[in-house]
This record gives C-alpha cells, sequence and structure tokens, in this order.
C-alpha cells in the first residue's frame, strides 16, 4: 500500500512536470513556427521600416545588450557589496531586519513604478536624459533587490569551518570575504544576477516610463545614446494592423530568446568553472 | 574574479565611447507622443532618413499626454498628438516658455463594424450608438431588437477599444457626449487585433475600431455606415472611406490628429527640414499608413502655418467632434 501511495505520487510530479514543460513546448513551437521563416541575417542587421519585409532588429538588439551589460555592471557590485555588508557585518537588529523586510517588499514592486522613480530621479533630476544609462539605471534598481537576497542565500551556504579555517591561518575578516567566501558564493550569486536580468531583459514597461524610443534609427554608440530595446519594439509590431508585422514580432521574440539564453549559457559556464574550482 | 572583471570591462567600454550625442546633439530632431500618431511620424521619419543621412530622427510613443508632458519641459522638438493640445497643456508650456507652432497632419476614422453574417445590420445611426453604448444601457440592452424593433430577437455582444485608448476617449465623447462616459459591459481591449478577432468569429458582435485595422481586415468584418441624420453634412448613411472622412460626411466618428512644433527647435535647419519634408509628404505617406489625408489645399494651409510661425491653437478647447481642418483653418485665415 505505502509503495502504490508512493508511485502515485511520483506519476503525480512527472504529470505537473510534463504540463509545465509543454507549455514551454508549445510556445516556442507557436513562436518558431510562426516567426522561425523570417530570421534572417537581413533581420538581424536592419533596422526598423514601416515595411515589414525591410524591418529589422538590428537597433533593438544593440539597444538591448547595452541596457543589459550596463544594468549587470551596476546591479552586480552595488548588490553584493550590500548583501556582504548584510550578512557578513551588519548586526541582527531591529534595523536590519526592517531594511531586510524591505528589500523582500521592493522585488514584489510593480516594475512601472520603479519606471517613474528612474524618470524623476535619473532622467530628470540627474539630468541623464532618455539615454541608456537612465534605461539601465533605472532596470539596475529593478534587478538590485533579487541580486541582494540571492547573494546573501549563497554567502549562507559556504560553511563556517572555511572562514574558521581562514581566520585561523592569521586573515583578516576582509582578506577571508574575499578570498574564500566571495569565490565559494559566486556560483549562487551568478544565479541570482542572471534570474534578475533576465527579468530585467524583458521589461517594457519602465523603459517606456522613461522615455525610450520606438523609432530610432541607429544601435546605441555610447552610454548617453537614446535607445530602444527589443520588448518595445516586439510591443510595437504586435499592436500594428498589419498581418506581416506580427510574423516580425514573432521572429523578434526569437531573437529575445536566444539572446536571453546566450547569457544564461554564459553564466552556467562561468558558475561551473568556479564549482570545480571550489572542490578542488 | 572573472565576473567582475568582466563588470569592470563592460563599464570601461561604456564610458570610453561615451563621448557625442547627448539629449539633444544638434543633428537630432526628436518627436514623441500619441501611439495613433506613431506610424504617420515613423514613414515620414523613415522616408527622411534616407534622403537625409546625416540627420538623426527619432519617434517615441509616451502617449498624447506623455508627448506634451515631454514637449513642455523642452525635452523634444516635436509633439505627436491624437487630440488638439489641452488649456491645462498650454498653461504648462506657456510656464517654461515653449512655444508651438499647431500642424494638423491627418484623419482618424473609427469604424463601426460587425460579422460579415450579420445581414441585418446595414446601417445604424448615431442615436442608435448612444442607445448602445451610453452608460445607462450597462446591463440593460443586450438583444439586438432592443435597438431596433426590426433586428432579430437575439443576445448582442459588444467589443470596442480599451478605456485606456484615445480611440476610446474619442468614440464616447462622439458618441455620449463625454470622453468616457460608456457602459463597461462589453469586451475592450486595447489591443485592436483582439477586436478584429472577436467580431470577424462571432456572428453577433459589433464593436468600433480605428478605421485602418478595417481597411487591414476587411475581407473578414462588414463595415456599419453610420448616420448622424443631419443632413447638412450629407444625408443617410455614410461610411467611413478616404473621401468620406476626408470631406466631412463621416461624421461624428472621424477626427483630425497633429504634430506641434516647437518654435525654438524650428530655427534649427534640421527640424525645419524635417517639418516641411513631412508636410510635403504627408499626403502620400499618411494614405500607406491606413490614415486619411487632408487634401492638398489643407496642407498647403498647413504649411503656410508653419511657414509663418503662427503660434498658438486653434483647436485647443474647439470640440473637434465634426470639424473639418479646411474649416477651422479657414476660420482662422478670416480674422
Amino acid at each position: 500500500m505505502r509503495k502504490h501511495a508512493d508511485r502515485l505520487f511520483q506519476a503525480l510530479s512527472m504529470a505537473t512536470l510534463i504540463i509545465a514543460l509543454a507549455a514551454l513546448g508549445v510556445l516556442i513551437f507557436d513562436i518558431v513556427k510562426d516567426g522561425g521563416s523570417r530570421l534572417s541575417w537581413q533581420f538581424l542587421t536592419n533596422i526598423a521600416s514601416r515595411n515589414a519585409d525591410e524591418a529589422g532588429v538590428y537597433h533593438a538588439l544593440m539597444g538591448s545588450i547595452w541596457v543589459i551589460l550596463i544594468t549587470a555592471a551596476l546591479s552586480l557590485p552595488i548588490g553584493v557589496a550590500a548583501a556582504i555588508y548584510l550578512e557578513e557585518y551588519g548586526t541582527r537588529s531591529r534595523v536590519a531586519r526592517f531594511i531586510e523586510l524591505n528589500i523582500a517588499n521592493l522585488a514584489a514592486v510593480p516594475s512601472i513604478i520603479y519606471g517613474l522613480l528612474g524618470l524623476g530621479l535619473f532622467v530628470r533630476i540627474m539630468a541623464m536624459g532618455q539615454s541608456v544609462m537612465a534605461g539601465a539605471s533605472t532596470l539596475a534598481l529593478l534587478a538590485l533587490p533579487v541580486v541582494i537576497l540571492s547573494t546573501r542565500e549563497a554567502l549562507r551556504t559556504v560553511p563556517s569551518t572555511i572562514r574558521e579555517g581562514s581566520y585561523a591561518l592569521g586573515a583578516t575578516k576582509w582578506q577571508t570575504i574575499w578570498n574564500q567566501v566571495l569565490p565559494m558564493a559566486l556560483p549562487g550569486i551568478l544565479t541570482g544576477l542572471i534570474l534578475a536580468l533576465s527579468r530585467a531583459i524583458g521589461e517594457t514597461a519602465p523603459l517606456i516610463a522613461i522615455g525610450a524610443l520606438t523609432y530610432i534609427p541607429f544601435a546605441p554608440d555610447g552610454i548617453w545614446s537614446k535607445f530602444t530595446v527589443l520588448p518595445i519594439q516586439i510591443f510595437n509590431w504586435v499592436s500594428r494592423p498589419q498581418p506581416e508585422f506580427k510574423v516580425n514580432a514573432a521572429a523578434a521574440i526569437l531573437v529575445l530568446l536566444v539572446l536571453l539564453l546566450t547569457m544564461n549559457a554564459v553564466a552556467v559556464v562561468v558558475r561551473d568553472r568556479f564549482q570545480s574550482r571550489g572542490r578542488g | 574574479m572573472a565576473a567582475l572583471a568582466f563588470t569592470v570591462a563592460a563599464c570601461g567600454g561604456g564610458s570610453s565611447s561615451s563621448g557625442g550625442t547627448a539629449t539633444t546633439g544638434n543633428t537630432m530632431v526628436s518627436l514623441d507622443g500619441s501611439s495613433t500618431v506613431f506610424p504617420i511620424s515613423e514613414a515620414v521619419a523613415e522616408e527622411f532618413q534616407k534622403a537625409n543621412k546625416n540627420i538623426r530622427v527619432t519617434v517615441g510613443i509616451s502617449g498624447t499626454g506623455g508627448g506634451f508632458q515631454k514637449f513642455c519641459r523642452a525635452e523634444i522638438d516635436i509633439s505627436d498628438a491624437s487630440r488638439p493640445i489641452s488649456a491645462s497643456e498650454v498653461e504648462a508650456c506657456a510656464t517654461t516658455g515653449v512655444e508651438f507652432i499647431e500642424l494638423p497632419i491627418a484623419y482618424d476614422g473609427i469604424a463601426i463594424t460587425v460579422n460579415p453574417k450579420a445581414t441585418w445590420a446595414d446601417k445604424i445611426t448615431v442615436a442608435e450608438l448612444k442607445t448602445i453604448w451610453a452608460p445607462e444601457a450597462q446591463g440593460k440592452v443586450k438583444r439586438w431588437n432592443q435597438v431596433r424593433p426590426t433586428w432579430p430577437d437575439r443576445e448582442i455582444h459588444l467589443f470596442g477599444a480599451g478605456v485606456d485608448s484615445g480611440t476610446f476617449d474619442y468614440f464616447t465623447e462622439a458618441i455620449n457626449g463625454k470622453a468616457k462616459a460608456s457602459r463597461g459591459d462589453f469586451t475592450s481591449s486595447e489591443d485592436d487585433n483582439v477586436l478584429v478577432q472577436g467580431i470577424s468569429s462571432d456572428e453577433l458582435a459589433l464593436g468600433f475600431l480605428p478605421f485602418a485595422y478595417y481597411e487591414e481586415n476587411a475581407t473578414r468584418l462588414k463595415l456599419v455606415p453610420v448616420d448622424d441624420e443631419k443632413p447638412d453634412n450629407g444625408a443617410g448613411p455614410i461610411a467611413p472611406g478616404p473621401d468620406s472622412i476626408r470631406t466631412g460626411t463621416y461624421q461624428p466618428l472621424s477626427r483630425p490628429v497633429f504634430i506641434y512644433v516647437s518654435t525654438k527647435a524650428a530655427e534649427r535647419p534640421e527640424v525645419q527640414k524635417f517639418v516641411e519634408f513631412y508636410l510635403a509628404n504627408a499626403e502620400k505617406l499618411v494614405r500607406e499608413v491606413n490614415y486619411v489625408g487632408l487634401g492638398d489645399a489643407a496642407y498647403t494651409m498647413v504649411g503656410d502655418r508653419f511657414a509663418k510661425r503662427k503660434t498658438g491653437s486653434v483647436f485647443s478647447g474647439v470640440n473637434t467632434v465634426g470639424v473639418t481642418i479646411d474649416q477651422l483653418l479657414s476660420k482662422e485665415r478670416a480674422q
């Protein structure tokens, strides 16, 4: 009888997994069916156009890459530093708990709110204009809570024996964190960063709020350049009356998927390298 | 550590190439505003770009209101608007000292459509539309024969533009007399393709959507001519089309759309060149993206407005429901 229940549960778990994967499979199949034929080198190197078959995603793809790189460059050091403070130096005081709670809350704030904050703070007060820098700063704010939370989790998984061993050899607290704890926690930190960036790369609302453009005939040429990103281009194409633009949108979604998967792959490679070093 | 190095590299790469293009570089023309006007501005920008490789034109979509906000802060050169500038926006521009030239550039129409199988719906009056869409109709008007006794005793399924769209605002103002006043129990979507899909697969559907969407899907939808029961602008039911929209006989469901040019920006040669290009090519490009052009005479008058740098709004505060550009512009000339 107990074995039956066990089998049943196994089957049930399997079924839920299949449902989740099937949904993903159908989604990818549908997009490839709609947009696969539209993908070409020309689609990647052309810029937006009102003629569906001349239109491409070069400007938006480059914009997305620029924005996501700068977002990573901003959110990783700040997020990791904040997490190190909270986890390694911070005390268990009431204030610390209050801060912790609010970081968790921040992770759940709707993205448009970050957009409005970005518009007020980065675009206007700090006079960044509607630049890559302003967009990336806004998305970095969005990514930060997730980076901080996952970095803290990762720091917690480092066994205390490692820290104690390091102290025993005469290392200072900073040396211990920098040379022992951080490298061991890096796989976890990177997983968190990738999760956060994956969310950021698909965001449309906050970037529209700060004034990212829709028609822009050039790729960004620096962090102060104006820009657009793939999700905005997709959104624009989907909302057009001509059916040919739907095909373009599907193809652009594929480009976005590939970009996302490439990002994930890079993170996996980096993570694996550090994991094997940690063990060795 | 590799990740940190990568981070630093990305940072360095960013700042080293950051020279030059600030928010308002002097060879840039920036437009922002209505999503309705976007296809027109985009088409013009694209053609202009082909002829002038050294001038960069960018077009954003922050909505008419969002566009005016940026415009009055002098963050952009030209504002795309699907309605005239409002009194409070005129004030906002006045405080920051932004003066503007108002240029109508096209007409946008709203089409009333049904499923091709709905053979009974061959025309509809504005009064009947009001019976259907008035706020009081909510939960009460549910069958076709409640609108007109000769129509079948079957359910009516309503579709309409989403409440955040300019199309919804304009439709409710034209039909119910007040923007945003409408019944709430209908299938609404900000994505007009959803409406096309819904109406074309439901025999009992009736909906309103931008004329451009009808044109792209003319085989799947049936157009219902509208009778405003005012014989002085065309007697009987009139279907939307380039002619009826332009001559102002398709009333009250067609409206002008605009660009607003900052006078300060217009002093820059690239902006001047762009606006002149816009007006010279509008008729052709507007048609191409499924809007209705103003006609040569009106474009000449509009061009004249720009050449004379005539500031201020003739349309602001005027109820644009049922007004033609020619009427308004000639009225201004007469003064």
